[in-house]
This record gives C-alpha cells, structure tokens and sequence, in this order.
C-alpha cells in the first residue's frame, strides 16, 4: 500500500496547482484506475557498452569455456581459495569482484538469468540499447520506452515520482507519455535563487502557461517535484543499516533511489545507469579493468539491499545490458560485441538462489553465429515476468509484437 | 510598489539608453526607435536573420542582427562559409594562455607526465605527504590540464569567436566522430585530434574528415585499432613479446555504423571483419612517446578483403585502409546518413526527407564538400519554413553559449572552463561523451525535470552576475526603450534576447513580474540593486521556453 502520507504531502505541497486541470501535469491525467498503487517499486540497472556475461556469471562447469579465453578466462571456483570465482550451483560461479552479492544469494534474494538477450541479431551499442529500452527488437519506430509503459498501466498515483532516472537525461526507456523525472541529484533538485521565492515563482509561471509540448509538460512536472521534494526531506535521509555505497555512478544512484523509497514519495519505477562495460582491450580475469567494474556493480547492488533492510520485499531490482561479448578473447586480451548475456533479478519475491535459463552450450556448433553465446530467453520473457508479477502490471500491452514462445522462468513464487 | 521597482527598471534604461547615445547612437537605426512601422517585407527579413543567426552560431550577441543587415544575409553566410576570410585575433588573444592547445602530442607527453604510481603508494605508506605531493607534482603539470584547456578553449571560441560556423561545425564534427577524453591515452591525443583532424576539414570536404580522423592517434586508440593485427600476429619484440595478438572490430564497425554508411546502410558481419582485417597495421608509433600515425606491416592482414562488394586485392599494404575509405566514402548511403544528420543539425529533429535527399545528391556530386551541402540547407524552404522557427532544442552546451553571448557576456579563459562545468551540470560534459554516438542531436534527450532546473538556475547565476568569470552587461539590452514605459522596457529586453519569438504567455508572465514585491523591494538611489530587477528579468527568459529554443 502507498504510504497515505504520500498524496497529503503532496496537496500540501503542491497547493492550486492541483485544481488547474488545464495545466495539469501528465502525472496526474491517468485516472483509468481508480486502485491504489500498491507500493511496489521496480529498480532496473543498465549496464551500458555489453556487459561479459560469461565473466559475470561464469559456466565453470561448461566444457566450451575452457581455453576460449587464455588471458581473460577465470580460473574454476575452489573452496578455501580467495581471490577465485564463488560457486554458485555446481555449474555457475560469480565473479569474485562480485562477493558482495553472495549473502542475497544466499538468502534467495538473487536470481541469475542466464544466455538471456535479444532476438534481434545486431552488435551495434546504439540500435540494440534503442530495442531494450523500447522493448521493440528491431523496430526503431517505437514512441515510447518499455518501462514508460509498464507506468502507463498502473493504478493512478498522484506523485511526480511515479517514475525517476537518475542522471543527466531521460533514457530511451522511460520516454513517453508519463512525465518521468530525471535528475542528478536529489540535493540539487531545487531553483536556487537563495532566499528570494520569486525567481522560483517566475520560472514556475513561464511553464505552466503555454502550449502543450515536451518543454512546458516537463516544466509542470518539474515544479511539482521540486515541492514535493523539498517537503519530503528526501536529501537528509542518510543510508540505514550499516550501508556502505561504492564511490561512482551507480553507487550515487542506488542510494539517491533508496532515499526517495524511504521518503514515500510514491516511485514505482527507477532507472539507473553504468558504463564502462565495452571491454574490447585489456579485460582482465580475477583482477583487472572489468573486476574494477564488478567491484563498484556488486558493491552498489548490495549496499542498496541493505540499506533498505526489510523494504526490499516490496522492491525488486533487475540488471541488464544490450549484449554479450564474444566467448573467444580477441586479440588484444579483450572481448568483442557478442549475443546473449546474464541478468540479474533481485528482492522481494524473487525465488533466488538459482541460475533461469536454458543453458545453450559453448561448444562450437551451439554458439550463435559461430562465435557468442546464443539467446535462450528473450529479454522481454524476463521483463514481462517481473512487470506483471512484482509490479502487477497486464502483459499485453508492455512489448507490442511480442508472443512468448517459451513458458514463464518461475521466477516468482 | 509597483511604481516603484518600475522606476527602477527605467532609470536603468534610461541611463543605458544615454550611454548608447553618447557612443554614437548605434540604436538609432532600431525598428522599435523609428516612427514608422516596420513594412511587413523588412519584419520578415528581420526574422529571417535572427533564425539564420539561432541557426548557423551559438546564438545572437546584442546587435549581431544589426551587424548582419548591414553586410547582407547571404553575404554574410559566404563569409561564414569561408572562415579563414574572418579576422578573428580578438579569440586567438583569449586563448594564448591555453598554453597545450597548440601543443604537438610528443611535447604534451614529455610535459604533461601520468603519476608515477610510486607517489600513490608512498602516500599510502606515509612516506609522502599530500602537501609534498602537490608541490613534486602541481595540478596545473598534470595530464588532466590538457582537456581543461580544450574544454576552455571551446567555450571561448562558441561565446567570443567571428567564426560561429566553423565553431557549429567544429563541435557538429567532433561530436561525430566522437573520442573519449578520458580513454587511457586519448587524454594526451584528443587537443591534437580537434586541431589536426576536426578543425581543418570542419568546411572542407567530408571523405578528408574520415581520412583525418582514421589515422589520428586519439581514434586509433579510442577505437582499439592501433591493437589490431592480422589474426595470427605474434609480437616480435618489447616486454609483450611472444604474445598472441589478433583482430579487434571496435574501429570498423562504428566505422560503418557511426562514421559512414549509418547503422542500416547495407553492411554485415562479414564486411565488419572484412573492414577490420584492412585496417590491421594502422596504429601508433610509440603511443607515450610520440604518439604518432604508423603502419606497421607486420601486423597488417595481406589477403584479400571484399567490403560492401567492392573487391580489394591482397598485398595492399597501408593502402587497404584508404581504400576502404574511398569505398565508404562514395557509397550512396553514407550520402544519405551524413546529409541526415546535417538537416537533423540545422533544421529538425525529424528531418524532411525531401531535403535531405537534396543535399545526398549535392555530397555524391561534389564528393562530399561540406560548404556545399550547407548552401543547399541554408537556401532551402524547409530551412526557413513557417513550423522551422524555434523547432530546435539547444543542447546544454549550446544554451550555455547562447545564453552568455545574449547577455553581453565577456569571459576570458579561466571564464571558459568555468562554463564548460555548466554545460556539464545540464548534461553535456564537453569531450566526454563515452559512447562513440557521441551526444544526441534531438530534444527528448535533453528536455527534462534535472537538466531544466539546471538551466535556470544557469540563467539566475549569470543574469546577476553571481557566475565565476563571466561578467554580463545587461544595460545594452534595454538601451534605446522608452523610459516612460515599463511594457517597452520588457519588450527591448525579450526583442534582444529571444527576437520576436517570445509568446504570449511569457510575456505576460513577466509582465507580471514587474508587480512583484521582491523585484520593487529597492529603491531608485541604489543603483546596483536596481540593476538586480533587470538581471532578474533576464534570467527569467533565459530559463524560459523560448530560449530553450533555436
């Protein structure tokens, strides 16, 4: 249930511009649910430039892997040794940059979904990170982003902060008809004119006025946020149960994100990004440059988890990338643009402590054009699943085109 | 209170308005300023101008539109098509103190050392003090200078320089054929990229600008291609010797994809491997030392490639790549992606079709000459169409140059990297787009909640004179308005700082601002205050709509 604070704050507020229908912001126009949303709020992680799967959730068990990779492969997990890939089920293991992860995968809250991506076949960065955020495989057309949508179909909520990208734009994925928000900082959230209201006042009447375009719906929203922010105190909440965020993008965002959970201000939907994935030169195995990635991914995923202790059951994360990389190392002790790659999911529901997915094989004849591991789960069977399970969101119109072909993952209980 | 901050604002212009007279009466050619309305035919070239002027620079200075009139419109744009024709000394001037920008790479290497990592652990052991650190090694002797210099150097260049379209083009070419600044070696490369590969060829022709930016040291390494080699490349010598090398795509693909044919040009797999097998050998001489172009034809494939069709024997050697180049560089669809993307640029974010088939036509026919192209968008009826009028959203970093050079603003370098943070903090930090897309050319990107409160809050700052390094002079905007009449006052403001594009409702809101209590708080005597209504003023309609507009 959302907190009741949530829609008090918020009058409060958000004063007469609640009454002005005419200027209302996009936010408040969907009323084809009467329901309250049910406090549920999705998390998704980006990880831009085609995270190593195989690096990230290692098939130690799969005989294909073995002398692919001579600089870059990681040595089979070993029990007592540091320092050495963490078994996971026998067959899998995690990177061992990802040890912070472990204790949820103990505890069932992390899910690996494996060989999972696109059924579209391109490695450009560009067009298959267009496809996953509007969810559209090969059709660039597409207006609006997947997790646009998937707002789109829930209850009405009267909070700006239905849906939140933190960083200096709005991804693909949460562009439509919504009014998401975008922001790089909680704290700097504000018009900052000092004591002096009447800039704010000023900027607040230049949007809310007008025609009805991209420029003045944000502005609306804006304004309406900034209030509701500043009322809700979200900056000031500090990180709870011992929460220790890595310094860098990802680990800003997460705790940015936990703050506005913990602020009750209605999200439902967050994004957050992080780059650095394209390992084309000088990977690393154990050690190295996409270890140092892991270390700040794992890092981050796992200080979130904990900082909102038990409001992680009503929470779920789920991590992604546009592609995989190829399971041979490429010249220069590097990967080049593959296929299929692993997902995370974790948090509240999710039946962890198990790899999804058909495992394709890594002998020659099982990889997908000769060269990557090959897609046995279409990104849009996971997303579907935890849109419609976690979020309650209807399956239909999430990923228009799409039909599943395979059986849902189960991965919720 | 009303009367009030209304006098205010008028003893401002007023005292403006002498100052201009006593200059010579600059204004007094004004359209606002005669008797007589303008004719319709005058307004409509009037409006023609100030878009040509949104358009083609970083916006328009207090009295560019002026300045325009008097050479011509289409004069005006030869001029601009024909940079070097420009004196410009008055930038160059401002960037003398950027001291790496004309630095060769070598001397940028030799002077601008990484760390020792040595000095990291000795801190770490508490052999060294941070203090003792600085002063071995100061922060203006470290790499990371370099790029602070460029990022300087641009912003001066957008806000100062007579040579706007060479600057538009500048960034529209970078952004193009993007590098990371941050990318390992790059950060010793990427000054030397702009000035040796972007800059010469940004009016030149577009198979030169591939040419260029193929075998520059900053897109061999940003791209991984200085690494790539023949599959079987063993290497012979160095501490790496023995070593198995092999292939890397990452050049020839966004080759493709980024740089020429466009990601649906008609390329496959097989022509990315096929294009990165002709590039092997193409790399850098002694990357920490002379970051200089070589090839090396050990690590060079010598068989046969065939690209999108085109057969290309083996044994080329070196000429493998140029070759590759010719073939992608005629290649109709990269007529069609380059032609895209400039409309996109000058016209809209979703370019008519018609018009970018005209300007494909003019790269087949002309090879690619870029003042050619911009010839046909500029004369175009889709350019100075009825719906193309503001149809653009600036980017953060051309907001922030607009917005200085309508308010008059003077910088000086240190000014330029002041600015470049803005830029950054709307979203645009300049050179380090990490993707090889670079930044997007298109509104949704830019257009929301953070970025838009970062822009007026950009707009407050500056407007009162609150931004470090940059000062404004705002009496020259509402010089020559009646001072009678607060309504005339506002309208010389928006005329100056948005044209005849502000609607309605913005300038009814700020109309509306006159009234308010806190812009009357002051009184007339105190005259730097009552320069703070009309700062307040302007910084209102930089963050309005309108000026998010070009």
């Amino acid at each position: 249930m959302a907190d009741p604070r949530t829609r008090r704050t918020f009058l409060k507020a958000g004063g007469c511009a609640l009454v002005a229908y005419a200027a209302a912001p996009r936010f408040l126009l969907r009323t084809a649910h009467a329901a309250q949303a049910n406090g549920k709020v999705l998390v998704a992680v980006f990880q831009r430039g085609a995270v190593d799967g195989l690096s990230m959730v290692m098939p130690y068990g799969e005989a294909g892997y073995v002398g692919r990779r001579p600089s870059i492969g990681l040595q089979p997990p070993k029990r007592g040794e540091a320092d050495r890939a963490i078994d996971l089920d026998g067959f899998f293991a995690l990177h061992p940059a990802l040890a912070p992860l472990v204790p949820l995968w103990e505890n069932r809250a992390l899910a690996v979904i494996h060989a999972c991506g696109s059924p579209d076949t391109t490695r450009s960065h560009f067009d298959a990170q267009d496809y996953m955020e509007t969810g559209t495989p090969g059709v660039k057309s597409t207006p609006d982003g997947w997790l646009a949508r998937t707002v789109k179909t829930r209850p009405a909520n009267q909070t700006p902060f239905r849906a939140v990208a933190m960083g200096p734009a709005l991804p693909r994925t949460l562009q439509g008809d919504v009014g998401a928000i975008s922001m790089q900082s909680i704290e700097r959230f504000d018009v900052r004119a000092g004591s002096d209201g009447s800039a704010r006042q000023g900027f607040e009447s230049l949007y809310e006025q007008g025609v009805r375009d991209l420029l003045h719906g944000t502005g609306r929203e804006t304004f309406e946020a900034v209030k509701m922010l500043r009322s809700a105190n979200a900056s000031r909440i500090p990180p709870a149960n011992g929460a220790d965020y890595p310094r860098g993008q990802l680990g800003e965002a997460l705790r940015q994100i936990a703050q506005l959970i913990k602020a009750s201000v209605g999200l439902e939907v967050a994004f957050a990004d992080m780059q650095g994935w394209d390992t084309h030169v000088g990977q690393g195995a154990e050690r190295g440059q996409l270890a140092l990635r892991f270390r700040e991914f794992g890092g981050a995923l796992a200080a979130f988890a904990q900082d909102l202790g038990s409001r992680m059951a009503d929470v779920v994360v789920i991590t992604m990338s546009e592609f995989g990389r190829t399971v041979a190392e490429n010249g220069n002790r590097g990967t080049d643009h593959g296929h299929a790659t692993a997902m995370l999911v974790l948090g509240g529901g999710v039946r962890g402590g198990r790899v999804y997915g058909r495992w394709p094989g890594l002998a020659r004849h099982q990889l997908f054009e000769g060269r990557d591991l090959a897609v046995t789960t279409d990104f849009r069977t996971l997303f579907t699943e935890v849109a419609t399970r976690h979020l309650g969101a209807p399956a239909a119109p999430l990923f228009p085109g799409f039909r599943a072909t395979q059986p849902s993952l189960g991965l919720f209980a | 209170m009303r009367a009030k901050g209304a006098l205010a604002l008028l003893a401002l212009a007023a005292q403006a308005g002498c100052s201009e007279a006593g200059r010579g009466g600059a204004t007094a050619a004004r359209p606002g300023m005669t008797d007589a309305a303008p004719s319709s035919a005058a307004r409509a070239a009037d409006r023609q101008i100030a878009h040509t002027l949104n358009r083609l620079t970083y916006g328009a200075r207090p009295g560019d539109p002026e300045r325009v009139r008097a050479v011509g419109l289409s004069a005006w744009i030869e001029r601009q098509l024909r940079p070097q024709t420009i004196d410009d000394s008055a930038t160059e001037h401002l960037l003398a103190e950027l001291t790496t920008l004309r630095m060769p790479i070598a001397e940028l290497l030799r002077e601008y050392p990484r760390p020792d990592p040595k000095l990291r652990e000795m801190i770490a052991g508490g052999t060294m003090t941070r203090a003792e650190m600085q002063e071995r090694y100061p922060a203006d002797k470290r790499p990371a200078r370099i790029a602070a210099d460029l990022q300087a150097a641009k912003v001066v260049r957008a806000v100062t320089s007579e040579r706007q379209l060479e600057e538009v083009m500048v960034d529209f070419w970078f952004n193009h054929f993007n590098v990371f600044a941050n990318k390992g070696d790059v950060r010793w490369y990427v000054s030397a990229y702009e000035r040796e590969a972007i800059r010469p060829h940004a009016l030149g022709t577009f198979p030169d600008l591939v040419r260029a930016t193929a075998r520059h040291p900053a897109m061999l390494y940003y791209l991984d291609n200085w690494v790539s080699a023949r599959h079987d490349f063993v290497i012979p010598a160095g501490p790496n010797r023995g070593r198995k090398t092999g292939l890397n795509e990452n050049y020839a693909r966004e080759l493709m994809e980024l740089h020429t044919l466009g990601v649906d040009g008609g390329y496959t797999q097989r022509d990315v491997t096929e294009v990165a097998r002709a590039f092997t050998g193409w790399t850098i001489d002694r990357p920490r030392v002379e970051g200089r172009f070589s090839f090396r034809p050990l690590m060079h494939d010598r068989g046969e490639k065939v690209v999108v069709g085109h057969r290309i024997p083996a044994g080329g050697g070196q000429d493998d790549g140029e070759r590759v180049i010719e073939i992608l560089t005629q290649h109709p669809s990269t007529a069609r992606f380059v032609a895209t993307k400039l409309v996109r640029r000058f016209v809209s974010d979703t370019p008519p079709p018609a018009l970018v088939e005209a300007v494909a036509a003019t790269y087949t026919g002309t090879g690619g000459d870029i003042p050619a192209m911009l010839r046909v968008i500029f004369a175009s009826r889709e350019f100075h169409g009825a719906d193309a009028g503001l149809a653009k959203i600036k980017k953060p970093f051309e907001f922030v140059a607009s917005a200085v050079r309508a308010l008059g603003g003077r910088i000086d370098a240190q000014g330029g990297l002041a600015l470049a943070r803005a830029s950054a903090e709307i979203g645009e930090p300049l050179y380090l787009a990490q993707p090889p897309t670079g930044y997007s050319d298109r509104a949704e990107v830019w257009v929301n909640a953070g970025a838009l409160l970062a822009r007026m809050n950009f707009g407050l700052a500056l407007a009162t004179g609150r931004y470090p390094h940059v000062t404004v002079d705002l009496a020259p905007l509402v010089a020559g308005s009646d001072p009678r009449s607060p309504a005339d006052v506002l309208d010389r403001l928006l005329a100056n700082i948005v044209g005849d594009q502000a609607g309605p409702s913005t300038r009814a809101v700020l109309a509306a601002q006159l009234a308010d209590p806190q812009i009357t708080r002051l009184s007339m005597d105190d005259r730097g205050p009552a320069n703070t209504d009309v700062a307040k003023l302007a910084a209102l309609v930089i963050g309005s709509p309108e000026f998010q507009r070009r």
